[in-house]
């Protein structure tokens, strides 16, 4: 028994004893079913897997502390209207914010917060970790965390364009089509079944092979294969506006087809829109991330994680875990989207409700 | 049975016309290239005679729609033309790949669908509990990974640290069926944590939906017991949702293979796409790209396919 297993059990103890003595009937579930579980892992993988237990339960407290205050944080700066509706928010959706938020600085002031420069060679190939370099090097000797820092900018900025422009095609012919109705509506609908039924990877893929990978045709690519799903779901919630007797007033009082869209049907859809711009962006940036590990997204020397990857994975096979945090960056921000996503799905549903 | 036969049937060509018009599309978009193939394969520096003599021997001296016409009634046959980059059959190439990409699905699904079934309708009887919380943030957390995360994770654990399975699927002809079983698990159990997250959650929204519906109530109030309830009342009308979850996932395993099998160098039908796409290979790109849509179309109408026929009300379209 080290004195790593005893303190980690007595803790353990003494916080399910105080919140049993309090009442915390909750807390106190938790906790012990905690010490259930490391007794239980504990005696089969001895020590090593103690320590692995308790580095997930301590880094799972922290995250949600850190929601918690980044939440409390958020509501005391909001105003009054927005800060009823954060209250209601689960920690999961305070931490996907908080992660969403720390992407943001980290993309926008990359070149301040980077040591080094993204494609500047430092120090011999895979060089391990030091003072200098917090990750150690890649394979041509530039600095690994230099270019995460600088591939939240690249990867994410790419796929928000990308999500972007797939929105403003999609859901602007989505209401357009609304609006018309008669054969516009039915030509959309049957071109964007026909888009639909590609594979959407398979679809990057052949679109990349003929004009070449580089940024523009990724973003173009990647919105032409996405806009359907938005062009879906816009002309399915404007369908419903499009019947309401305000639409019909607006009409008789003579509005053009661009007011209607802007002024009455945009505001009246943009619930569900919000929501399903979350939903696209972690398609999309699933999509580039798969694209750029096969060596076909971002071209070289510009740092981005899904060819970070592919570029350190022989790290791997050495038992390296340093190929595989640009992989757990990709799928920390998608699930954090998916996070506030289904916050945000849960309240409008609910509103729907009363 | 009749109309049943003519459904089916309108579906199919339904299919048949989506196919051909994909393939209109895999076809002309080639067209849309800067100048054409030649002078893609051959780059700027090519010389007039050169560039008339390759497109005399592709045939592009002829207009687009005949040669369109000719490429999709030799496709039919699975003749996809010569590779631009090594000049062998594109078939030949593709033949015996397809296959390694068929079995690698194959194995996959055989693990995740009655596994993700079982785990779905377990899910959605307990839902609300912490088991479904954590349930819902590990599906979550395994369908927001891109699959070389998953891979790697798995090749890292399994291979490197505690050296169970190999990393990489190489395979050769005169394997056993259990080294074949062997060699391929890591890539198969990525496909399986994908899709297995998906069907669960697809399966537990179908069952959920279920058994909010009045009748599961009305069968609850008089006192049917709970299992009884789910075997009797609510699974013969959840078939048509299952069925349509699995194939809908079996279409999405099909296309997720593509990374798995580069992660793994695993000699599939995805590997040759990538390298055809990174070498411009046209040929063997449309050839690729219209057997994967092929296949994706076919389990999409499978799923259409099963939903009619478990479910009657769909026989009857208002």
């Amino acid at each position: 028994m080290s004195v790593f297993v005893i303190s980690y059990y007595s803790l353990l103890l003494i916080g399910s004893s105080l919140a049993a003595y309090f009442n915390k009937r909750s807390i106190f579930i938790l906790l012990f079913s905690l010490t259930m579980v490391s007794f239980v892992l504990g005696i089969i993988g001895g020590s090593g897997t103690l320590v692995m237990v308790a580095t997930f339960a301590g880094l799972l407290a922290l995250a949600g502390m850190v929601s918690y205050s980044f939440r409390e944080a958020l509501i005391m700066m909001a105003g009054p209207e927005l800060a009823k509706e954060l209250r209601t928010a689960p920690l999961t959706a305070a931490f996907g914010m908080f992660v969403i938020f720390t992407y943001a600085i980290t993309g926008i002031f990359a070149p301040w917060i980077a040591p080094y420069g993204e494609a500047q060679i430092i120090s011999a190939a895979f060089a391990p970790a030091d003072e200098n370099m917090l990750l150690g090097a890649d394979q041509l000797g530039r600095d690994m965390f230099s270019r995460l820092v600088y591939g939240t900018r690249n990867s994410v900025g790419l796929a928000l364009t990308a999500t972007c422009l797939a929105f403003f095609m999609g859901a602007g012919a989505g209401m357009l089509a609304a609006t018309k109705g008669g054969w516009f509506d039915q030509f959309m609908g049957r071109f964007a079944d026909v888009i639909m039924s590609i594979p959407s990877l398979i679809f990057a893929l052949l679109m990349l092979s003929i004009f070449g990978s580089s940024m523009p045709v990724i973003i173009v690519a990647v919105a032409i294969i996405y806009a359907p799903r938005v062009f879906r779901l816009t002309r399915a919630v404007a369908g419903n506006v499009v019947v309401m007797d305000y639409i019909e007033a607006a009409k008789l009082r003579g509005e053009g087809t661009g007011y209607l869209i802007r002024r009455e049907i945009l505001p009246n859809s943009m619930a569900p829109l919000v929501a399903e711009f979350g939903l696209e962006f972690c398609f999309v940036f699933l999509l580039v991330a798969g694209l750029s590990f096969l060596g076909l997204g971002i071209q070289p020397p510009t740092a981005d994680w899904g060819s970070m990857v592919r570029e350190n994975a022989t790290l791997i096979s050495f038992g390296d875990i340093t190929p595989l945090i640009p992989a757990a960056a990709i799928a920390l921000l998608t699930v954090a989207v998916n996070f506030v996503v289904d916050w945000m799905l849960f309240r409008s549903s609910g509103l729907k409700e009363h | 049975m009749g109309d049943i036969l003519k459904l089916v049937g309108q579906r199919l060509g339904l299919g048949l016309v989506i196919l051909l018009v994909i393939s209109i599309i895999i076809f002309f978009m080639v067209e849309l290239l800067p100048g054409d193939i030649a002078q893609a394969v051959l780059g700027q520096g090519a010389t007039e005679e050169n560039l008339a003599a390759l497109r005399k021997e592709m045939g592009l001296d002829k207009p687009a729609p005949v040669r369109y016409l000719q490429w999709l009634s030799s496709a039919v046959f699975l003749d996809f033309g010569n590779s631009i980059v090594t000049g062998e059959q594109v078939s030949s190439v593709i033949g015996q790949r397809f296959m390694n990409t068929l079995f690698l699905a194959a194995y996959a699904a055989v693990i995740s669908v009655p596994v993700a079934i079982a785990l779905g309708i377990l899910v959605a009887l307990l839902r609300n509990s912490i088991f479904d919380r954590v349930a819902n943030v590990l599906t979550l957390t395994s369908i927001s990974s891109p699959e070389f995360f998953l891979g790697y994770i798995l090749i890292l654990y399994f291979a490197v640290k505690w050296d169970m399975f190999p990393a990489i699927a190489s395979l050769s002809k005169d394997m056993s069926f259990g080294e074949l079983l062997n060699r391929t698990f890591l890539p198969a159990l990525t496909l399986v944590l994908v899709v297995v997250a998906h069907m669960m959650r697809m399966t537990r929204a179908a069952i959920i939906n279920l058994l909010a519906s009045p009748y599961i109530e009305m069968a609850r109030l008089k006192g049917v017991p709970p299992l009884k309830v789910i075997v009797r009342h609510a699974l013969p009308n959840a078939w048509a949702p299952i069925i349509n979850v699995v194939a809908l996932n079996l279409a999405y395993l099909i296309t997720g293979v593509v990374l798995v099998e580069v992660v793994f160098v695993y000699p599939g039908i995805g590997q040759v796409l990538v390298d055809a796409v990174a070498k411009r290979d046209f040929p063997v790109v449309q050839a690729c790209c219209l057997i994967f849509a092929a296949t994706f179309i076919l389990f999409n109408l499978a799923a259409d396919v099963g939903a009619i026929l478990t479910n009657p009300r769909l026989r009857h379209p208002k």
